[in-house]
């Protein structure tokens, strides 16, 4: 073939136009990573497209974890020498004073829902429960980790007490205090879990802590374990466990205080 | 110039230059899978920074929290109203205002471990940043799980990868590091395989750094480590595997530095074109064709 033919004076050649159409496109590829993440970041779709990989790590985990394998136990010389507190540190209420002031005399867990037989329980009753003391591991979502020693009541002995119902799905925990520091009741913290994850073994309502009493900083005077998952799910000040068959009607619609604020439902990962 | 106003000037000054023969380089697989890499890595790099701002501070162990003793952090202190970046390294402390700890955002400084625009979304999200990064760390799980089964398949790791017993000879290693120092590149037939220095750089990233990245990640997961507390046990916690997956990510955006650095000076638009058509262009010198 007669180049001269093909390629008029002023056109292209081929090596030209490659070499346009390559810088063409590592600028736009440099530009879209530097002005369009943001702007990515809030679109409904793609967000949507993102939210598909959660979806695929909860399969898969789920799949891994279907023979429900304890987490790591550590022993006593592996406790961390303090135990960071976050979120709420002392909820806010007059009730939760009262109770306070009392040493939780007065506290009663109400455990309702879709159960045969509700529940109110007080520490005492709990506490004649068989315990569970295990030495685990707390994973906060931002990165850090802490080991602590947790005695409770496993939450399945809790529930077989109350008795499921039939099409009891997940289990909501609702909690004394107001994080979101609102007027009403929406602020206040809660978490959910299914069943799967409320029957695990190291799933237990703790209310001892490196040999102590729960502290109020840890959420005295009952807190969630659920060791397999992140620290948000480890509901504080825990008053009340729910039984219910979807969480979609409750505040945000998506299970938890954190979930209605963007992060996963569910947590192990 | 006389041939610059010739019709077809570009030919003619080509056909002065030394002969050029466009020889097959990179397969449809290693093609495919390095342009998804980059734009995985990239991605996955600045949701990272994200998520390493929510606690900027890495600790070796089981445990790791603020009280304890941090090998690394990135501390936003603030004196007399202004915000100021330090980083501790080990015993050092180096003053990083302006990038580390204290960078701009909304034209004043704030405190933020990395800068916004190193950050995916440059806002502080950590709920968004965890999602785009375990999306596009399932993508390039997948994109490196076809990337090892079709070069075992392909054969391009024994073909092309692995180093021969002569090249590994110190005296022909010694020899690259020098003609690489002084940016003298194989021509000719040497050009055709990759230099046993890319062998070797491309193993360790493609083996070692990438896989590594993978398995500290999901070490830090704690459903999985419920599964295969082996993770825990091979990297000595999860604030240790946290810890060498920084290491790690480091390790691969110094890789990519000297990697483009490399591509810029040993010819720029033939390694383009070689890692989007395939075509490497080589000169055969003084052996006519």
């Amino acid at each position: 073939m007669n180049p001269n033919v093909k390629f008029k004076s002023g056109a292209m050649t081929p090596f030209q136009a490659r070499r346009r159409w390559l810088t063409a496109f590592a600028a736009g590829a440099g530009g879209l990573a530097l002005a369009g993440c943001d702007k990515a970041v809030n679109n409904p779709r793609i967000d949507a497209t993102l939210r598909s990989a959660e979806k695929l790590t909860f399969a898969s985990q789920r799949l891994i974890l279907d023979h429900q394998p304890l987490a790591k136990e550590y022993g006593e010389r592996d406790l961390s020498p303090v135990f960071r507190a976050n979120g709420s540190m002392m909820p806010a209420s007059k009730e939760y004073a009262r109770l306070l002031q009392g040493g939780f005399v007065d506290f009663r867990l109400q455990v309702d829902g879709l159960v045969q037989r509700p529940q109110a329980l007080s520490l005492a009753q709990l506490k004649t429960m068989k315990a569970r003391t295990q030495i685990t591991r707390h994973d906060c979502v931002e990165g850090w980790s802490a080991i602590g020693k947790w005695q409770g009541v496993p939450l399945a002995q809790v529930l077989d007490l109350a008795g499921l119902k039939p099409g009891a799905r997940y289990v909501i925990f609702h909690c004394a205090d107001n994080l979101g520091e609102s007027a009403d009741d929406s602020g206040l913290y809660y978490e959910s879990i299914d069943l799967l994850d409320a029957y695990h073994p190291q799933t237990i309502l703790a209310y001892g802590m490196n040999g102590k009493d729960l502290p109020v900083a840890h959420g005295a005077p009952l807190r969630l374990r659920i060791e397999r998952q992140l620290g948000y799910k480890q509901a504080k000040y825990v008053n009340r466990i729910e039984v219910v068959d979807a969480y979609s009607h409750l505040n945000g619609g998506k299970g938890g205080f954190w979930e209605d604020r963007g992060y996963e439902w569910y947590a192990g990962i | 110039m006389t041939t610059a106003r010739m019709p077809s000037g570009t030919f003619r000054r080509r056909a002065a230059a030394p002969p050029r023969q466009l020889v097959p380089r990179h397969s449809a697989l290693v093609r495919i899978t390095h342009w998804v890499n980059v734009f995985c890595f990239s991605l996955l790099l600045m949701t990272g920074a994200q998520i390493f701002n929510a606690h900027p501070r890495l600790y070796w162990g089981e445990y790791g929290a603020d009280n304890d003793h941090a090998w690394l952090s990135v501390d936003s202190l603030q004196s007399s109203g202004h915000w100021r970046g330090a980083v501790h390294l080990g015993s050092l402390t180096f003053e990083s205002t302006g990038l580390l700890g204290a960078s701009n955002e909304n034209g004043a400084l704030a405190p933020r471990g990395f800068p916004a625009w190193l950050t995916v979304p440059s806002y502080q999200d950590l709920a968004a940043g965890r999602r785009w990064h375990f999306f596009f760390a399932w993508l390039f799980a997948i994109n490196g799980a076809v990337y090892l089964v079709g070069g075992l398949v392909k054969r391009h790791f024994g073909r092309d990868l692995l180093p021969t017993r002569a090249e590994l000879a110190p005296a022909h290693l010694v020899r690259e590091v020098v003609d690489h120092a002084k940016l003298d590149f194989p021509k000719g037939e040497a050009a055709r395989r990759y230099n046993v220095l890319q062998k070797l750089t491309y193993m360790a990233v493609a083996f070692v750094l990438l896989p590594l990245m993978v398995l500290t990640g999901l070490t830090m997961s704690p459903g999985l480590d419920s599964a295969f507390h082996i993770l825990l046990d091979v990297f000595g916690g999860r604030p240790s595997a946290r810890s060498i997956h920084f290491i790690c990510a480091s390790l691969l955006v110094a890789f990519v530095v000297v990697h483009v650095l490399m591509v810029l000076v040993s010819g720029v638009w033939n390694n383009l074109r070689s890692m989007i058509t395939g075509r490497y262009a080589i000169e055969l010198d003084g052996d006519p064709r």
